[in-house]
Parts: structure tokens; C-alpha cells; sequence
């Protein structure tokens, strides 16, 4: 079962996002409040090791496990898609106190309060799609 | 490293995208182009998703300790006091996220309006987390780091100056 890799590497997300406290409410009030260097480093680290490792893929044109080579996708410049859409998030990450993956990882976790916030991220998403046209890009 | 497995299996790495695949899942491809793509393309990610569940689980039930507290500073713990919530007690605020806190119309609407702002900005910036500040970034992408930059803004203004007004 060719999917069963996305399975794990899923389930590994999960525990990292769960022992590093990122999916915790408490760390993001934390992290709006500038009390603490803990998420900071999570985020820095990942960038830390993210940008040498693109730079490498992309210098060596790394191939992916098939041998297909492994592609980058630029985003179209924008600055009220990424400003106001970017701030809108931002207002509910802080408000329900995760961002989607955690929501889903605290859901596992067996905090039924997120499958609320899940139902009302898909509502979201789905309100979105059907306004597309009319917003600013 | 999660980042170097998804590129290394051939994709990219963005959580949010499962949002728009399920709502695709659940007929939304009636309603708006936006939802008409086939979403088999994306059940990879939809395992992921499954994945990132079993984590919780595994890493609540089998990694953690029963007493376990998050270790947020006593600055955190004292502003948050102020607005009424209590010393954490575990990993997130049972006042908030229980089965309990579920029969208050308050905590629903704090959920609903905060998980319909994550949908619906997640998609209107073209990622989350994981997409933009994570990938985008790592990619040295000037829109994901304006997202970012989005991202704090909206969530400085929810914590300074909306939190005192909802609690």
C-alpha cells in the first residue's frame, strides 16, 4: 500500500508536534506574548535546517524516492492574498489557539473541543472557495 | 525532517490543503470550481492527516506522563490569569477544549469563529503553518514570509487587544 508511508510520517508529525508542545494552546499564547523563546526556537530550527536542505536539493537536483526530481512550487506575489489572508489566520490561530495540523493533533489527543474548530476550519475553507472570485488576490 | 520525508516522497509539505480536499469529499464541488478537482490526487495527504491523529493519540497515551504540565513562563501563566484562566493543569485548558466546556455557548462560538478564521485564512494565503512560515520560508519565498508576517499580525491584535474584550 503505497500510502502507508504518508501514514507514518503523518503519525511521527503528530508525536513531534505533541512532545514539542507546538499543538499547545498554551505555547501560543506564550509565543503572541513574546515570553518565551520555545516556539521561536521549533519554527527557527525548522527554517534553520529547512533552508541549507532546499538549497542542497535544488544545488544537486536531489531526485525523490522514485527518481523523480523533487519540485519547488513559487507562489504568485501578492500582497493583499498573503496580507489579509495571512492576518485573518492569524486572528483565529490565536483565537482557537492552533493551526490545522495541531487541531487535528489535539483531536487524537482527545480534546473533543477541536473537532468543533475543525468542523468550523472546513466551513471556513468552504466559505472561502465559494467567495474566491469576489476577493481581492 | 518531516519536511525532508514529504519532499523525498515526491510532495510538498502543507497541512491545510486537507481542508480543501475534504470539503471537495463532502459534495463542495457543486457549490464553487474552487472544490472541482479530483481529490484522489490528494489522499496521500488525507493519510498524513490520519497520521497526524494516531500521533496525538500514541504520543498522549504512551509519551506522557498523567501529572504532565505544559511549562509556559510565569509571565504567560499571570496574563492569562488576569483574563481568567486558571494555572495550566495539563496541555491545553479543559475550561476550553472539554467535552464540559462544550455545553457553554461562549466556548462555541470562541471555537467556531477561531477554527472558521483558520479555514478560511489558511486558504485565502495559500497555506498555514507548515505551507508558508515552514516551507515557504525554508524556500526563501518573499509571499510566504509576507503570510508570516500576516499570520503575527493577526495574531498580535487577537492577543493584546481581542482577548481582553472576549474573556
Amino acid at each position: 500500500m503505497k500510502n502507508i508511508k504518508f501514514l507514518i510520517a503523518g503519525t511521527l508529525f503528530g508525536i513531534i508536534m505533541f512532545k514539542s508542545e507546538a499543538a499547545s494552546w498554551y505555547r501560543i499564547q506564550e509565543m503572541f506574548r513574546f515570553q518565551s523563546i520555545h516556539m521561536f526556537g521549533i519554527i527557527g530550527l525548522a527554517v534553520g535546517i529547512g533552508v541549507p536542505m532546499v538549497a542542497i536539493i535544488k544545488k544537486f537536483k536531489t531526485r525523490d524516492f522514485s527518481g523523480a526530481p523533487i519540485v519547488f512550487h513559487p507562489k504568485a506575489w501578492s500582497i493583499p492574498r498573503y496580507l489579509i489572508g495571512g492576518t485573518i489566520f492569524g486572528l483565529g490561530w490565536a483565537l482557537s489557539g492552533a493551526c490545522p495540523g495541531p487541531i487535528v493533533v489535539n483531536f487524537g489527543a482527545g480534546f473533543v473541543g477541536y473537532l468543533v474548530v475543525l468542523a468550523f476550519a472546513l466551513l471556513g475553507t468552504f466559505t472561502y472557495g465559494v467567495l474566491r472570485d469576489k476577493l481581492p488576490h | 525532517m518531516i519536511m525532508f520525508l514529504m519532499l523525498y516522497f515526491g510532495k510538498s509539505f502543507g497541512f491545510s490543503n486537507n481542508l480543501r480536499t475534504l470539503c471537495t469529499m463532502c459534495g463542495a464541488d457543486k457549490f464553487a470550481p474552487f472544490f472541482q478537482f479530483n481529490w484522489k490526487t490528494q489522499s496521500w495527504n488525507l493519510f498524513f492527516l490520519i497520521g497526524a491523529a494516531i500521533g496525538g493519540y500514541i504520543a498522549t497515551n504512551y509519551l506522557t506522563l498523567p501529572d504532565y504540565v505544559v511549562g509556559i513562563s510565569e509571565e504567560t501563566i499571570a496574563d492569562l490569569s488576569a483574563l481568567g484562566f486558571d494555572r495550566p493543569e495539563g496541555y491545553v485548558p479543559v475550561s476550553q477544549f472539554s467535552l464540559e466546556a462544550l455545553s457553554s455557548v461562549k466556548n462555541w462560538l470562541i471555537l467556531g469563529v477561531g477554527g472558521f478564521m483558520v479555514g478560511f485564512g489558511a486558504r485565502y494565503a495559500g497555506g498555514c503553518t507548515s505551507g508558508h512560515a515552514i516551507s515557504g520560508i525554508s524556500d526563501l519565498q518573499p509571499a510566504s514570509l509576507l503570510a508570516v508576517v500576516g499570520f503575527f499580525i493577526g495574531g498580535l491584535l487577537m492577543t493584546h487587544i481581542l482577548f481582553p474584550l472576549i474573556y
